[in-house]
C-alpha cells in the first residue's frame, strides 16, 4: 500500500472508530514458539503456533550454517586470546537466531546487523578477512555494504534499527521489493532508538523484520533489570504490529517464524518483532569476566540446550544426516578456519595516508594540508629507520594487531 | 513576544510577511523572475520545492513539514504540489528522523530534514555524529549519504527554553559533516540547492530571527559555492567575521562605525565547516585586525576556532589580538532576558574600543 493510502486509512480509522480495519495484532503466545526441542524431539500442538518445520534440505543448510559458524567463532575467540584481534563480541551458542533469521533473507533483502553478528555476515557470504577487518583494527569496516546487501556492524546500541527502517521505506517508496532485517540485543531494545525504529516502522508499515536476540544479559546486566515485561515480543502490540516469542535455541523454529515475517513484509504487511530466547555462553567480549555477574551451573544448563547439538540430533535421528555428510560438513568447517587463521595471520599493510580519503565526497582544503603534513612526517620516519638500521621497515606504516591489547 | 512551536505562525504573522511560495514556482527553469522581494523562508521554500521538482529521488519529511508547511512555513504547500509520498509529517522523534534519512540516503534518495527547533536536534545527536557523519569513512567511501539536515537556530524571536540554542559547535566539531548558515535570500535558495545536490550531510543552520527579512531576488538564483566565505562590505580598518543571525548585527556596527571615522570591512563566513582560510586571511592581512560575533556562548564557541586559526595563519599581519564578541556562557536566557545576552552593533564597537589603536 503506498504511503499515502496508508496514512489516510489509518486517520479514518481514527475519525471514524472504526479501527477493525486495522489487522488485530498478534499476540505473541505464552510459551515460545517451538518445532524441534531441546531433545531433538520434533514438538507437537500449542507450541507450534501453527508453523511448520521447514523442509529437510533448509534444515541441512541451516545445520551446516552453525557448524561452520560455531567453528569460525571458537577460532576466531582463539585468535583474539593470542593477540591477532584487538576485540571480537562471540555468539557462541546463538547460532540458531542468527541462521535462522539471515537464511530467511532474499538475495536482493538487506540485514543491518550489530558487532555481535558477524556470523550472520559469514553466513551472507562475506569473507572472513572483511568481516574481522573491524575487529583487528584495520578499518571500521572490511566489506562493500552494496555487495553484500549488508550494512556496517553498528556498535552504538539500536541505532542500526532506524536505518533498516529508513532503507526498507525507501525501497517501497521506490516499488522495489526489498525487506530489510535488523539484529538487536535485549539490551539495546531499552535504547529509545529501538522504540522510535518500531514505532516509525510501524506506522509507515516499512517492511522491516526485527529480531531481538535476548541472550539473557547485556553486558553484565540481567534481563530482569533491563525490563519488567514478560516479554520482549509483548511490546510488539503497543506499536500495531504482529510479535513472535521464539525458542532462540530452536533454528527450525527461528527459521519459519523469520521466514514468515519476511513473507508478510514483501507482501505489504509491515514489521514484524520477532524475540528469540537463547543463551550467550561466552564471555562479552575478550576482556569481560562473566565469573563476575553468573553462576557455572546457569552456564551448564544452556550448554545442555545447545542448539546445534539438538539440531543433528533430529537430523540424524530422521535419517537426513548420515556420518558422511556429517564429517563434510566438519570438513568443510575445519577449512573455514584454516582459511581464517591463515587469514588473520598476515599482517595487513595499511596507507596511513587513507584517514584523508573517505571523509569527505568534496575536497577539503584542510584535509589536503593534514595529509600533506603526515606524508612528510612519514618519509622522515622511513628515512630515520633506514638510516639506523639500514633497511626500510614497512612495520612503521603498518599496524601491528593486537599490540595494544 | 513569547513564542511555543505550535503558534510560530503568530509570529510570522505578526511581522507581516506571509510565506507564499515564490515566483520560481510558476518561472520555467532556467528563466529567472523579475526581482521580487523575497524572505529567508520563502527563498528557502522555493529551494526546497525546485529540488523536489528537479530530482525525484528528494525527499522531505519531519515534524509537522506536511500539510502545515512547518512551524515556520519553511515547507509550505510542497505536500500538497508533491503528495505524500515526497513530502510527508513523520513521527514526532529526531533520532529516528535523522536515523531513517541515513537509512534512506542508502538507498539513493537524498532526504532533507527539519529539527524543529535547534535544541530538539539533541535527541539525534547520536545519529548525526556516530552515524551520519562516520558513514562515509567507515565504509572507506562506498556509501555516501547526501542528506541535508534543516535547523532552524539561534535567538532573537523571544522563543522559550530550548527555542534559541545555537549549536554551531557541536557540528562543526564532527568530521565529516558540512555545516553552513546564510544570511540572506539570494544565499538561502542558492546554498539550500547546492547544499541538497551535494554528497555530503550537510547540517543547513537557519537563522531562524532573519527569516522574515527580505531583498529583491530573482529566482532561481545562484550565488557564490556554499563553501566560500564571502565580504559583504569592504573596509580597512578591522574585519568583523560573522555568519547567520550576526551579520546583519556586523553590518549595523560597521555603519555605526563609519559615523565614527571607523572603516569596517564585514565577512559572512557562509561555511562554518569547511572554513574559507583563504578569503578570511585575505581580509584580516589586509585590515590588521579581526573580531568574531556569534550568539553561542563563548567558552568552547565557534569563534575560538576563527580566532585560532587566524592567528595561526595572519599572526605577523595582526596588529591586535583577535577578539570575540560572543553570548555569555549561560544557558539561553528567557525571552525578557535575551536582549542582554545577545551581541548588539553597539557591544560589538564597544569591544573593538578596547584595542589600543
Ligand atoms: C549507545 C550505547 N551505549 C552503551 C554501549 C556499550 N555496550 C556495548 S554492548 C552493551 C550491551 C548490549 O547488550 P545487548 O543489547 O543485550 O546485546 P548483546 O551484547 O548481549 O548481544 C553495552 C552496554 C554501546 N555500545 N552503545
Amino acid at each position: 500500500m503506498a504511503l499515502a493510502s496508508l496514512v489516510a486509512l489509518l486517520h479514518d480509522d481514527i475519525m471514524n472508530d472504526d479501527v477493525a480495519a486495522r489487522a488485530e495484532p498478534v499476540r505473541p503466545t505464552q510459551k515460545p514458539i517451538r518445532l524441534i526441542d531441546e531433545k531433538g524431539v520434533p514438538v507437537e500442538g500449542a507450541e507450534r503456533a501453527g508453523f511448520v518445520l521447514p523442509e529437510p534440505e533448509m534444515l541441512l543448510d541451516l545445520y551446516r550454517g552453525m557448524v561452520l559458524a560455531r567453528r569460525f567463532d571458537v577460532q576466531v575467540t582463539a585468535l583474539t586470546r593470542q593477540g591477532r584481534l584487538a576485540t571480537y563480541p562471540s555468539a557462541f551458542g546463538q547460532e540458531a537466531c542468527e541462521i535462522g533469521a539471515v537464511r530467511s533473507l532474499g538475495e536482493q533483502d538487506w540485514l543491518f546487523p550489530t558487532y555481535r553478528d558477524s556470523i550472520a555476515l559469514l553466513t551472507r557470504g562475506v569473507p572472513p578477512e572483511q568481516i574481522l577487518s573491524s575487529f583487528r583494527g584495520d578499518w571500521h569496516m572490511g566489506f562493500d555494504p552494496y555487495e553484500h546487501r549488508i550494512s556496517p556492524q553498528a556498535t552504538p546500541l539500536a541505532t542500526q534499527a532506524l536505518h533498516a527502517v529508513g532503507l526498507a521505506t525507501a525501497a517501497k517508496l521506490k516499488g522495489d521489493d526489498v525487506v530489510a532485517l535488523t539484529l538487536l540485543g535485549d539490551g539495546a531494545t531499552s535504547e529509545g532508538d529501538a522504540h522510535e525504529a518500531f514505532n516509525f516502522a510501524s506506522v509507515w508499515q516499512a517492511p522491516v523484520v526485527f529480531v531481538v536476540q535476548n541472550n539473557g544479559y547485556a553486558i553484565s546486566v540481567p534481563f530482569a533489570k533491563q525490563s519488567h515485561a514478560r516479554t520482549l515480543a509483548d511490546r510488539a502490540i503497543g506499536y500495531g504490529m504482529p510479535g513472535y516469542f521464539v525458542d532462540g535455541n530452536d533454528v527450525a523454529a527461528m527459521h519459519a517464524v523469520t521466514s514468515a515475517a519476511v513473507q508478510n513484509a514483501r507482501s505489504g504487511g509491515g514489521p514484524t518483532l520477532i524475540e528469540g530466547l537463547t543463551y550467550r555462553i561466552e564471555s562479552h567480549t575478550n576482556s569481560d569476566d562473566p565469573t563476575r555477574y553468573r553462576s557455572k551451573d546457569e552456564v551448564a544448563h544452556w550448554k545442555t540446550l545447545d542448539p546445534v547439538a539438538r539440531l543433528e540430533t533430529y537430523l540424524r535421528a530422521s535419517g537426513a544426516l548420515g556420518d558422511e555428510l556429517r564429517q563434510e560438513i566438519a570438513d568443510a568447517a575445519e577449512e573455514l578456519a584454516g582459511a581464517t587463521r591463515d587469514a588473520m595471520n598476515t599482517n595487513p599493510v595499511l596507507d596511513p595516508l587513507e584517514l584523508f580519503d573517505h571523509v569527505y565526497a568534496a575536497e577539503r582544503p584542510a584535509l589536503r594540508e593534514q595529509r600533506a603534513f603526515l606524508e612528510r612526517e612519514l618519509a622522515a620516519t622511513v628515512s630515520t629507520a633506514s638510516v639506523s638500521s639500514g633497511s626500510v621497515s614497512t612495520a612503521s606504516v603498518s599496524a601491528e594487531p593486537g599490540s595494544t591489547s | 513576544m513569547t513564542i511555543l512551536d505550535d503558534n510560530a505562525l503568530g509570529t510570522s504573522a505578526a511581522t507581516g510577511s506571509a510565506l507564499t511560495p515564490s515566483p520560481s514556482a510558476v518561472a520555467s527553469p532556467g528563466t529567472p523572475a523579475a526581482p521580487a522581494p523575497l524572505s529567508i523562508a520563502g527563498a528557502l521554500n522555493a529551494a526546497l520545492r525546485d529540488a523536489l521538482a528537479d530530482d525525484p529521488s528528494v525527499v522531505v519529511f519531519g515534524e509537522d513539514v506536511g500539510p502545515l508547511g512547518g512551524v515556520f512555513r519553511v515547507t509550505d504547500a510542497l505536500h500538497a504540489t508533491f503528495g505524500e509520498s515526497r513530502v510527508w509529517d513523520s513521527p514526532l522523534a529526531e533520532s529516528g528522523i535523522v536515523g531513517t534519512a541515513i537509512g534512506m540516503a542508502m538507498y539513493g534518495l537524498r532526504p532533507v530534514i527539519e529539527m524543529q527547533f535547534d535544541a530538539f536536534s539533541y535527541p539525534a545527536f547520536e545519529q548525526i555524529t556516530s552515524h551520519l557523519a562516520k558513514m562515509r569513512n567507515r565504509t572507506r567511501g562506498r556509501v555516501s549519504l547526501p542528506v541535508v539536515i534543516r535547523i532552524p537556530y539561534a535567538g532573537g524571536i523571544g522563543g522559550v527554553e530550548h527555542h534559541s540554542d545555537s549549536s554551531e559547535a557541536y557540528w562543526t566539531h564532527t568530521p565529516g559533516l558540512t555545516v553552513v548558515t546564510p544570511s540572506n535570500p539570494a544565499d538561502a535558495y542558492s546554498m539550500l540547492r547546492e547544499a541538497i545536490a551535494s554528497d555530503d550531510p550537510v547540517i543547513f543552520l537557519e537563522p531562524k530571527s532573519r527569516y522574515w527579512s527580505k531583498d529583491a531576488v530573482a529566482l532561481p538564483v545562484r550565488t557564490a559555492p556554499m563553501t566560500r566565505a564571502q565580504v559583504l562590505r569592504e573596509g580597512t580598518d578591522v574585519t568583523l567575521i560573522a555568519y547567520g543571525p550576526t551579520v546583519k548585527t556586523a553590518l549595523e556596527a560597521a555603519t555605526l562605525g563609519e559615523a565614527e571615522g571607523l572603516s569596517v570591512e564585514v565577512v559572512d563566513l557562509r561555511s562554518l565547516s569547511p572554513f574559507d582560510d583563504e578569503t578570511v586571511g585575505a581580509s584580516v592581512r589586509k585590515t590588521g585586525r579581526a573580531a568574531v560575533i556569534h550568539e553561542a556562548a563563548q567558552f568552547g564557541g565557534y569563534g575560538a576556532e576563527v580566532a585560532a586559526r587566524v592567528t595561526e595563519r595572519q599572526f605577523f599581519h595582526l596588529q591586535a589580538p583577535i577578539l570575540r564578541i560572543a553570548g555569555f556562557d549561560v544557558p539561553f536566557p528567557s525571552p525578557q532576558l535575551e536582549e542582554h545576552h545577545l551581541p548588539t552593533a553597539e557591544r560589538v564597537l564597544a569591544a573593538l574600543d578596547t584595542w589600543e589603536w
